[in-house]
């Protein structure tokens, strides 16, 4: 017995990917924020990679500021709502809380977070604006977190900014690729209407760049452009039978997930390929859809897996079994998968070997690749005398400016993959960078 | 097991713990229920003329997510006719005959004084408790503490009181006076048996910002209160600890203010009350709690090897001195237990904002470090400190010196002009005052801006 059933209606998916960071009331959040030590020079602030001052706006709260409370989170990261529900705050923040040290458990920062930026979108409180308009114009590509930030920052220092995005909805992964367990969609899009009614920035969807003719007419339109266009699909393994049906890409499939959410179909014995926060959420969402066995898969031994602990726990939590030291060699079956055909490794002075003669056939019905997202090098040769790094990420400056000048950047089309709160934090800067750039 | 049992001026009660005079003890009901849970005796809520009460009573003060470290009320005396109340005491005074019941009096003429004191006594009250305390509605009237703050009407009343009382007549004072012993000395010179203390302080708890309006609110508008509750055991400490001190007083006390544990109590105590009442933590958790006051009495009193409460009577009061008296060669300074720090460095912007600026910070480690030099041994960062037993106030001087700031003036050896040598503060560092625009770590600007420099 699975320790979930199929979700087959809204309530039960609800139920089954019940949040993890629910929503404070009031009483919480009073009693939450009094704990609050307001140590000096906070290491909850140095922790947080968009230095939110966090002390100052649970003092806030505590005081019953709650709208000077998002006041302080939105002025150093726009999308304080999200990130109090999707950062991996156990190694960020709440991990920096003095109170670890006291083995006390730490202030519920990520919560409280949301509790006032969710006040603040609720009311629509009026908190931003757009600075006096300077008449110069910036694309953004790309309305996720680096993009929408941008967008943001760009519009307080009063240039006119146009987002295009291929899909038909803002946020990039939070609403596309974060696990449904940590944030609804509905609150990730609350937060997005919310920044575009303070900033009005003008975002079209449905309207993806694709190719050097597109660039070509932002280049001639806009001042400057800003790339926040992220990670592309999930890496092919280049494997025998990777094309087999039930055999699919982790971010495809947390996509599908987010849209469909109950009428998501999911395999009866999963296995996912992976040992990345990706590989965890994955895993953990299977569980959650009523699959009956979830297999993760990884090739090195369970403490070397990139994921974070807390994620890992997660997993485990919902019933998901670790199978380590392992290698995908074929993916099995005939139309549809059948089975991982996986061959037993060892660790060998850091470097993974096989183990000769130790192959088996595991079986099962859908496989999950979570072996990460490829680069989106195709797109960006488009662009004159952008560089890449040997790892295809866009190489630019600290203010996030690349080595073509008009074009700036941040999120992981430049990091390779990070957090929201680093597209968000990083997207900032960046804006910062096109301002530096065009006052020239 | 010890006896707490007590003999406050001839009004026996198993206990000393006794509920204050007040909406606890409004009703024999509830004061059977007292008695029923453990309590030793209770003043009951003031009888005289039934007052008209308004709606919206109350008010609080809350410290974060603390409720109710203050309260305040302008509600006034028993509203109920005099001899439904009377009826009651007689009610619980045969169901508890060995539990201590005290009326609370305040009415205006000589001949309303003797008239209620001769009726209280014929209930069966074990004695009575002159209220000249009230200081909300009861004042304007010129009762309460309007006759608190004359003592000259107070020794009038109280000589009334005595003319026919057969029982012990408490005085509870107000103090809302500048000098408490003023009062008390009326009050024994009046020939009272007792002093309780203290009433309710007068208050406004708080401003409704929205409504422009003090707390309680009734109908937009509000008045002064009476201030109680945790926040006010301070202020009675020190009062009751001025009356017992006083050479001329020698009374009985019966401390009131902030008691809600075995602990607040024993402090009275320890300052010379002999018993306690208890009006706001009965009203904010229920009678419940004299289960927790008795056992932790009782824990103390055998850790302490003391087998009556008179053991323990006024024991700190030899140490409560005048500051003149106190050693100025003792000398502790800070010290931080490193193994213990959790880094929130509350320690070091406390000592740095708010008194000698005697901590620094470490480079490599939050763990802030005491500059023994500046360290005046001021208990600041011991008091800010959030963790248990971390920084710790250590004694400097082997104590073979004792010099008091009396003996230092006795012997011409004290600062009398504007810049003394012999000024205390002399020689202690004190930065320059440009330093401080260098502390950039004191203000914090939101997010990368201050990564970025940019405002």
């Amino acid at each position: 017995m699975a320790e979930f059933s199929t979700p087959t209606t809204a309530q039960e998916f609800a139920e089954n990917f019940a949040q993890l960071k629910p929503l404070m009331n009031r009483t919480e959040a009073l009693y939450e924020s009094s704990r609050c030590l307001f140590c000096f020079d906070a290491p909850c602030i140095q922790a947080c990679p968009s230095g939110i001052d966090i002390p100052q706006f649970i003092r806030q709260i505590n005081s019953g500021n709650v709208t000077g409370s998002a006041r302080t989170i939105y002025e150093a990261n726009y999308f304080g709502n999200a990130c109090g529900k999707v950062c991996p705050t156990e190694v960020l923040c709440e991990g920096a809380c003095v109170y670890n040290l006291q083995d006390v458990k730490p202030i519920e920062i990520g919560r409280l977070q949301s509790y006032a930026t969710t006040a603040a979108i609720k009311e629509n409180k009026k908190l931003f604006g757009p600075g006096p308009a300077n008449g110069r114009r910036v694309a953004v590509i790309g309305a996720g977190p680096a993009g929408i930030s941008a967008a943001c920052e760009l519009r307080s220092l009063g240039y006119e900014v146009t987002v295009f995005e291929a899909k038909a909805q803002p946020s990039g992964l939070t609403v596309y690729g974060v696990a449904p367990y940590k944030i609804t969609n509905e609150e990730a899009l609350a937060e997005m209407a919310y920044l575009q009614g303070q900033f009005g920035y003008e975002v079209r969807y449905h309207a993806p760049i694709t190719g050097r003719a597109n660039l070509a007419a932002l280049e001639a339109e806009y001042d400057a452009i800003f790339l926040g266009i992220g990670l592309g699909k999930t890496s092919a393994l280049g494997l025998p039978g990777e094309d087999k049906i039930n055999c699919v890409g982790a971010v495809e499939f947390i996509e599908e997930l987010r849209m469909r959410q109950a009428e998501m179909q999911v395999g009866r014995t999963v296995i996912v390929l992976g040992g990345g926060n990706t590989a965890m959420d994955a895993a953990s969402e299977a569980a959650r859809l009523g699959a009956e066995t979830v297999l993760l898969a990884y090739r090195r031994g369970k403490e070397e897996m990139g994921a974070y602990e807390f994620e890992y726990s997660l997993a485990k939590g919902v019933g998901v079994k670790g199978l380590f030291n392992v290698a995908p060699l074929e993916i099995v079956g005939d139309d549809y998968v059948a089975g991982v055909r996986f061959i037993r490794t060892a660790v060998v002075d850091g470097r993974v070997q096989e183990v000769p003669g130790t192959e088996f056939v595991q079986p099962c019905d859908m496989v999950i690749k979570a072996t990460g997202q490829a680069k989106q090098t195709h797109f960006l040769h488009h662009i004159p005398g952008l560089e890449l790094d040997n790892r295809g990420r866009i190489v630019a400056d600290a203010m996030g400016q690349t080595t073509n000048p008009q074009y700036f950047t941040s999120g992981d089309a430049r990091n390779g993959g990070a957090e929201v709160v680093n597209a968000a934090a990083e997207a900032k800067v960046a804006a910062r960078g096109i301002y530096a750039y065009l006052s020239q | 097991m010890p006896d707490l049992s007590i003999n406050f001026a001839g009004i026996k009660s198993p206990n000393p713990f006794w509920l204050a005079s007040a909406p606890p003890t409004n009703s024999g009901y509830q004061v059977m229920k007292a008695f029923d849970a453990g309590w030793g005796g209770a003043v009951w809520k003031t009888l005289g003329v039934p007052v008209i009460n308004v709606s919206s009573r109350y008010g609080g003060v809350n410290y974060r997510d603390k409720r109710l470290v203050g309260f305040n009320n302008i509600e006034l005396i028993s509203d109920r006719p005099l001899a439904d109340n009377l009826r009651e005491i007689t009610e619980v005074k045969k169901r508890f005959p060995d539990h201590a019941v005290i009326a609370s009096l305040m009415v205006q003429s000589r001949q309303e004084w003797h008239d209620i004191v001769r009726q209280s006594q014929d209930a069966g009250a074990d004695g009575f408790e002159l209220n000249f305390g009230c200081p909300h509605g009861m004042c304007e009237r010129g009762m309460g503490s309007a006759v608190g703050q004359e003592p000259k009407i107070l020794q009038m009343i109280v000589e009334w009181v005595m003319e026919v009382a057969q029982k012990p007549v408490i005085v509870k004072l107000t103090p809302n006076i500048s000098d408490i012993t003023e009062p008390a000395l009326a009050a024994r010179r009046g020939g009272a048996d007792a002093i309780s203390l203290i009433n309710t302080i007068q208050s406004i708890v708080g401003v409704d910002l929205d409504q422009f309006s003090p707390y309680p609110i009734v109908d937009g508008q509000g008045t002064n209160g009476g201030y109680c509750g945790p926040a006010v055991k301070p202020i009675a400490l020190n009062m009751v600890k001025n009356c017992a001190q006083h050479p001329e007083v020698r009374l009985p006390i019966s401390g009131i203010g902030g008691i809600e544990n075995w602990r607040d109590a024993v402090e009275h105590i320890l300052l010379g009350a002999s018993s306690v009442q208890v009006c706001t933590a009965a009203m904010h958790f229920g009678f419940g709690i004299i289960r927790e006051m008795v056992s932790g009495l009782e824990q103390y009193m055998v850790e302490k090897n003391f087998q009556t409460i008179y053991d323990f009577v006024g024991k700190a009061l030899p140490n409560v001195r005048h500051w003149e008296d106190l050693n100025m060669k003792y000398q502790v300074k800070a010290h931080i237990h490193e193994e213990k720090c959790i880094g929130c460095q509350l320690c070091y912007t406390a000592c740095e904002d708010g008194a000698h600026q005697a901590i620094r910070l470490q480079a490599g480690t939050r763990t802030p470090a005491i500059i023994e030099e500046n360290c005046v041994g001021c208990n600041l960062c011991s008091l800010v400190c959030p963790v248990d037993e971390c920084i710790t106030m250590e004694r400097r001087d082997d104590g073979s010196q004792h010099l008091t700031w009396k003996e230092r003036t006795d012997a011409g050896n004290i600062p009398t002009e504007f810049n003394d040598e012999k000024a205390g503060g002399r020689h202690h560092w004190v930065p320059e005052p440009a330093a401080a625009l260098g502390k950039e770590r004191h203000k914090t600007l939101p997010g990368k801006a201050r990564a970025l420099g940019v405002g």
